[in-house]
């Protein structure tokens, strides 16, 4: 039906580069006609082309922009809402002390020790755990989905299940298991005692694992099999195809779900807030501004705080940027 | 060779193809095993399934307490088979879960209608009569994504104090609407960039309007993308706790504030925590077994298919 589409009273103009699908060589049309084509697409009108687009960018730009922009006003503020009176302009001083506070520093600590362990971890897991589902066996299916069930629970309640039903000294299942492995006198350790931040992290890693596996698992099925066939007929061993082959296909979905998980890990607050209460030296750079501005009513240091999170958040998001573009060019050939 | 030896299928024959050596094009696309031997086969397919399980483990735990008494829920060594009872659910329910819950489930589904609503016409212009500069507008969108949601409350909470919006329904609904479109426009427009340009000018020749073209010709083709969008919305809204503790309260409480108030005022009752657990993650769990190919293409922006 497209063939007898009229393209006469089209007056000749320059094809704009991003009119889409004008490149479109299949269907058999000259190289002129398509341009016809593209042209006319694009002649609608810039305002109608943008109209669309408006709502959802002025709802975001307000929703996000603007109170960050409020955070960075308010972060050069004396503002402590126990202390209305002394309101007033503060320089730099919210940011000298979020630098010296032992508080602050900590909490910027644990924050990368938790974004790189979590997501380091969940990584090569669910790698692994990828490679053992990329092959044909019995019930991969119900295999799979046992292995992404810990992604849907909801993590607040994640948090409470690994905190009363598995790390309880008491009654936990750990230390239940132990006692029916070990007997009467097994070790009965206090998990989150103990060790509050592997604690978290291991939380975390189960809940985040399924999520790269899922992400890594679909980059292995895409993977052109005639050249893998080729290379094994060839000789290669399994492990010079893996280094050599998947590795290197695997890049981008390795990048991807790396930049994806610590975006939400760096944000993490649910399992701080649930399992430590941010106490025993695990609370993370989000917690620390929760508790600053909502219990210690310090707006303007929290704010200072938060403008520290986003600065270092850039810094993530300039590499995972970068990878999302490389995917999307990949996604326009 | 050797190890293609004890293949349990038919070795495809070599053959060449612009002078390299390739599988047989009629050769059955086998996956990835039939170079291992049986044994290895095996070996495999049990770590496999011990991983399924292991990861699987708490949340069957979570499960098999909740339906037991306190008493026999509470005890180590674990009593696995001690007689079931639905005692753990009574009292959650009895503790006033709906409110919450409709809460949850309110902002979740009307933030995801939101979402779409907003989202699906910027991702046609952002892909198939693309605006100028429109890879930037994109790029824009995705990198609001990784501004944290700690950097902007303050600012929103006096703002809803202010303005006596504090423990309100929609605020959060609008605040988990802009956490969501950023993912749904790039979703979207990922999916919008796959439909056939015939299809459009068609449309256009027949004389339909946007709105038409829209809803008639593009968002039938875009359903499974639609689909996956609001899946990952309806998950992470449902989800969410920072927004939800900071800015509600006793009235427009979300579920996963529920459980965490639940928990430390009423002291420790584990099948009552692990009821609860389980009922929050229900929506999630039976909308993420039943999606789970969408859940993938939806955690990866779409990038991923």
């Amino acid at each position: 039906m497209s063939s007898d589409v009229k393209t006469s009273g089209m007056p000749d103009g320059p094809v704009p580069s991003s009119a889409a699908g004008s490149g479109d060589d299949a269907s058999g049309r000259s190289p002129k006609e398509n341009a016809e084509r593209a042209t006319k697409l694009a002649k609608a009108g810039d305002w109608s082309r943008r109209a669309p687009l408006l709502p959802a960018l002025i709802f975001v730009i307000v929703l996000t922009q603007l109170p960050f922009v409020a955070t960075i006003v308010v972060s050069f503020m004396n503002w402590n809402a126990y202390y209305p009176e002394e309101r007033g302009f503060a320089g730099f001083d919210n940011f000298a002390r979020v630098f010296t506070d032992s508080n602050t520093r900590s909490a910027v600590m644990v924050t990368i020790l938790l974004t790189v362990l979590v997501v380091g971890i969940s990584l090569v897991m669910g790698m692994a755990i990828a490679l053992l589902l990329d092959r044909k066996f019995r019930g991969r299916g119900i295999v799979r989905t046992l292995m992404i069930t810990p992604f849907l629970i909801v993590p607040v309640a994640a948090a409470l299940l690994w905190k009363h039903a598995l790390y309880n000294p008491e009654y936990g299942l750990f230390n239940g298991l132990l006692k029916a492995v070990f007997g009467e006198n097994a070790p009965q350790p206090d998990w989150i005692s103990n060790n509050p931040l592997i604690a978290i992290v291991a939380a975390l890693v189960w809940q985040w694992t399924p999520f790269m596996m899922l992400i890594l698992l679909a980059g292995l099925q895409s993977r052109p099999l005639d050249v893998v066939e080729a290379a094994r007929i060839d000789g290669a061993s399994a492990w010079q195809i893996f280094r050599t082959m998947t590795l290197p296909h695997m890049r981008q979905y390795i990048e991807l779900s790396g930049l994806l998980g610590a975006i939400y890990v760096v944000q993490n607050f649910d399992h701080v807030f649930t399992i430590t209460s941010g106490g025993l030296g695990t609370a993370n750079l989000p917690y620390f501004i929760y508790q600053t501005f909502y219990t210690a009513q310090d707006y303007g240091r929290a704010s200072a705080a938060g403008v520290v999170v986003v600065v270092g958040t850039i810094i993530i998001a300039t590499a995972a940027l970068r990878t999302a573009f490389s995917l999307f060019q990949e996604d326009n050939k | 060779m050797s190890t293609t030896a004890r293949t349990s299928h038919p070795e495809p024959e070599a053959y060449f193809k612009d002078g390299a050596r390739v599988a047989h094009p009629d050769a059955p696309r086998q996956e990835f095993n039939h170079h291992k031997s049986p044994k290895s086969h095996i070996l495999l397919t049990l770590a496999a399934w011990l991983c399924g399980l292991l990861f699987a483990l708490p949340v069957v735990w979570m499960i098999i307490t909740s339906f037991h008494k306190e008493e026999d829920a509470a005890t180590n060594p674990p009593s696995l088979f001690a007689p079931l009872s639905l005692d753990g659910y009574r009292s959650f329910f009895d503790a006033g879960p709906w409110p919450p819950l409709l809460n949850s489930l309110t902002a979740s589904v009307v933030s995801t209608i939101l979402v779409l609503l907003l989202a699906f016409p910027a991702a046609y212009a952002l892909s198939i009569r693309p605006v100028k500069k429109w890879t930037d507008v994109l790029f824009f969108f995705l990198s609001t994504k990784m501004l944290p949601i700690v950097a902007g409350i303050l600012p929103i909470y006096l703002f809803a104090q202010q303005f006596n919006l504090l423990d309100n329904i929609w605020l959060l609904i609008i605040l988990y609407t802009s956490m969501n479109l950023p993912i749904a426009v790039w979703m979207l427009r990922s999916f919008l960039a796959e439909v056939p340009v015939e299809m459009l000018e068609a449309a256009q020749v027949d004389g339909a309007s946007l709105t038409v073209t829209l809803r008639k010709v593009i968002a039938p083709v875009v359903m499974p993308g639609i689909a996956a969008a609001a899946l990952i919305c309806f998950i992470f809204s449902w989800n969410e706790l920072l927004l939800a503790r900071v800015l509600t309260g006793t009235v427009a409480g979300t579920a996963p504030v529920f459980l965490t108030g639940f928990v430390t005022s009423q002291g420790l009752f584990l099948a009552k925590v692990c009821a609860a657990s389980f009922v929050v993650s229900l929506p999630v769990l039976a909308a993420g077994f039943a999606a789970q190919d969408k859940l993938v293409q939806g955690l990866s922006m779409g990038a991923v298919k």
